[in-house]
């Protein structure tokens, strides 16, 4: 099989940027997006910090041009920001002049509506058009028809894992031959679901998260969206394409311990990074920086920390948690940092895991604290939801 | 030669009960709009006190998964594949009424912790101690097509040997007067059923259907998955083309299709697709299946049961019938499926020794 699924666009809206020009400079910059919410009103206003993309919906649809009759939900308009970009990036003129696919993912959908017209829906007609877009596939049909797009097209939700899902079914649909191209990715709009979900767990933190620090207090909400173009090697060499980087490996494995806890032991991320090697061909001493899941919450670190020991024993390589700069994007943060993985590969770049000041307790895990440039080859990077699903994504350069 | 795709066993909770033989014979006809699952008994399968925690989703799920695990006679699969439209509704309308009425004040994190959409499949996991592949697909009415096709992908290509897949979609009141509100679901006052709909909307339910799919044919086998294929749009006019080019990538002319089993929901706005795919397929028998299990996004996998059944039993329930053919053989069966002109979908199953 090669390198792995080649990679030819990437489009991303975040809490530092949105695009993939601005993103990489606020990781070079140590910029993070984490304030005081703005878009909701929500009584945890000055009890939280969350990432949050400071545009109106009405700038966000006047960005994409859409007729005043649109019933685009958040969700759906950060994803066709991101997904557009992401073809113009591949530089697709026609999106369906081969097999073409879109695999989003999506944790909220259309809640962010749901949530603010609910009861309001049975006296004002001209809302009700929001109705239909409530459930999490609506936002996916939404970017499809926004680039064009007639083919496969489905949506995976597993939590806070789902775009590594979207990623993986999406590589493995080009290796089997089904699908020529495939836009991979996911979209996530902040809302008062899940920062009242959240907060239930007393998982969210009052300042800025600070992943794998014995201090953390838990995680920042954030919200974005990020896709990937894959393409197949028929397409890359009949159009001489340029590839930005390779998706080598992924896994995925279950937990199978708690409905939203992770084992002690980190059973299922151990088992999903030891699938994705398997599928790269590649030994974890060859990877030269971890994109940690580190969302800041005591039980992930922990977790997480103990399945790398489990992988890469007293070896473990550069790694950071970009959580600190976007907040934790759900079911987009697979994807935002699939993009991080391959600017990290394209610029040789491990980033800094923000806000570390003292190592855990637990373990003799220290991340890397300042952005450091060296050569980058292949890059892992974890993803773990609710429902003790656990994903690992290995990259490799172009 | 291609790793064949055998289903080795079923499992339902439905608006007419558990999956069983006698299903379809028992069946009743549904006029009402909205249809609840019969719920079977769940002690055998959970405790006490998670039952009553659990919504009837996360139940409906459970059942039918064990049920499809024991016909195929499996302990644990090595993958958990799910579809779900909506996901589990009823915890998440819980969770949003309680932050609605108590102004994002005093809630507790259950309702929350059980409104994910992959809970479902997480859940079936987290009983069967099953640490293998799990995912779920959300994507409308193509929800559980999307589970099947990367499931008969992984056996396929030989990742698993054994997965359960399947589809559950749980009914909850707020979602559902929101439907009517916009006529995708029937008015209370309209008693129609999918053959006599003069009305737009559907008689909405909900139920859960799980099948055993295995790389290997056993004494339980009931058919093969031979081909999935799923399409985000699909006009009227482009139906033919795209069927005809299914069926020939896959090595199957039209002519051997011997029933297609039509997700006709009686919206008469849409139901039209079924009428073009029909004409396509003009010497086949003609199956329709949601007067007995009502509409909701993940019925389709209960059309691909009664697809499964109908070539497992060589026999077509009078019931399920719409057209007046019966052919003396049932060895290939195409399952289509649409939801208001979109999310299109088709399966192509056979008989295991034709396969």
């Amino acid at each position: 099989m090669g390198k792995g699924v080649a990679i030819t666009g990437m489009g991303i809206v975040s809490s530092i940027g949105m695009s993939v020009e601005e993103n990489l400079q606020s990781l070079l910059s140590n910029r993070n997006g984490i304030s005081r919410i703005q878009n909701i009103e929500t009584i945890h206003r000055d009890s939280i910090k969350v990432g949050e993309i400071k545009k109106s919906n009405d700038q966000l649809i006047a960005q994409l041009s859409l007729p005043d009759s649109n019933n685009y939900t958040r969700t759906a308009l950060l994803g066709a920001l991101a997904a557009k970009q992401a073809i113009q990036d591949a530089a697709i003129t026609d999106v369906n002049e081969f097999r073409t696919g879109l695999i989003s993912s999506t944790s909220v959908g259309g809640m962010d509506k749901t949530e603010k017209y609910f009861y309001e829906y049975f006296d004002q007609e001209d809302i009700q058009k929001y109705i239909p877009s409530h459930d999490a596939g609506d936002s996916s049909e939404k970017i499809a028809d926004y680039l064009g797009l007639k083919g496969y097209v489905s949506t995976i939700s597993t939590a806070c894992s789902s775009a590594a899902n979207a990623i993986m079914m999406g590589a493995k649909l080009i290796k089997a031959g089904r699908l020529d191209r495939v836009i991979v990715g996911g979209t996530d709009a902040l809302c008062k679901f899940t920062i009242n979900g959240f907060n239930t767990l007393m998982i969210l933190s009052d300042t800025d998260c600070q992943p794998f620090d014995n201090e953390r207090k838990g995680l920042n909400l954030g919200e974005a969206a990020a896709y990937l173009v894959l393409e197949s090697d028929e397409i890359i060499a009949q159009q001489n394409k340029k590839v930005l980087a390779y998706v080598a490996g992924y896994g995925n494995a279950n937990d199978a311990f708690h409905q939203t806890a992770s084992s002690e032991t980190g059973e299922g991320a151990f088992l999903a990074m030891e699938k994705a090697f398997h599928v790269a061909d590649l030994t974890p001493s060859q990877i030269d920086y971890v994109n940690v899941h580190g969302t800041a919450t005591p039980n992930n670190d922990l977790s997480e920390g103990r399945a790398m020991i489990r992988v890469f024993g007293d070896q473990t390589p550069d790694f950071s948690s970009t959580k600190a700069f976007t907040g934790h994007t759900l079911a987009a943060a697979a994807a935002i940092e699939a993009v991080y993985s391959i600017l990290a590969l394209q610029n040789n770049l491990v980033y800094a895991n923000l806000n570390f000041k003292t190592p855990m307790q637990e373990f003799d895990l220290t991340p890397q604290t300042e952005i450091k440039k060296k050569d980058i080859q292949y890059v892992l990077s974890n993803s773990f939801g609710f429902g003790g699903n656990c994903s690992t994504l290995i990259f490799s350069k172009a | 030669m291609k790793q064949k795709v055998y289903i080795n066993g079923i499992g339902a909770v439905t608006a007419q009960g558990i999956w069983r033989d006698e299903l379809f014979e028992e069946a009743q006809e549904i006029t009402n709009n909205i249809s609840y699952a019969l719920q079977p008994g769940y002690k055998e399968l959970i405790a006490p006190a998670m039952i009553r925690r659990m919504s009837k989703g996360i139940k409906m799920g459970i059942y039918a998964s064990q049920q499809a695990l024991n016909d195929a006679e499996i302990e644990q699969p090595d993958a958990i594949i799910t579809g779900t439209g909506l996901g589990c509704l009823e915890d998440s309308e819980k969770f949003l009424k309680a932050i609605i009425a108590n102004e994002e004040q005093f809630l507790t994190p259950t309702n929350f912790i059980q409104s994910t959409h992959n809970t479902v499949g997480a859940q079936i996991a987290l009983r069967l101690g099953c640490k293998g592949y799990n995912f779920t697909y959300v994507n409308g009415a193509v929800s559980f097509e999307s589970a099947l096709l990367d499931a008969s992908l992984q056996i396929e290509t030989k990742e698993a040997a054994t997965i359960l897949v399947g589809g559950m979609d749980e009914l909850a009141d707020h979602t559902v007067s929101l439907l009517k509100l916009i006529d995708q679901v029937k008015a209370d006052d309209i008693q129609q059923a999918v053959k006599e709909s003069t009305t737009t909307g559907v008689n909405t339910a909900e139920g859960a259907v799980f099948f055993t799919l295995s790389n290997a044919s056993t004494k339980n086998t009931k058919a093969v998955v031979h081909a999935v294929d799923i399409r985000n749009v699909v006009h009227e006019e482009e139906l033919a083309g795209w069927v005809h080019q299914f069926l020939a990538a896959n090595n199957v002319v039209a002519a051997s299709i011997d029933a297609v089993i039509l997700g006709r929901n009686g919206d008469v706005q849409f139901d039209g697709y079924y009428d073009q795919m029909g004409k396509v397929f003009a010497q086949a028998a003609h199956i329709y299946y949601k007067h007995i299990s009502g509409e909701y996004d993940t019925a389709s996998a209960f059309g691909m049961a009664a697809a499964v059944y109908i070539i497992d039993k060589q026999d077509i329930p009078e019931n399920i019938c719409w057209n007046s053919i019966r052919p003396n053989e049932i060895k290939t069966t195409l399952v289509y499926n649409q939801y208001r002109g979109r999310d299109h979908s088709l399966i192509l199953l056979q008989h295991v020794e034709s396969s």
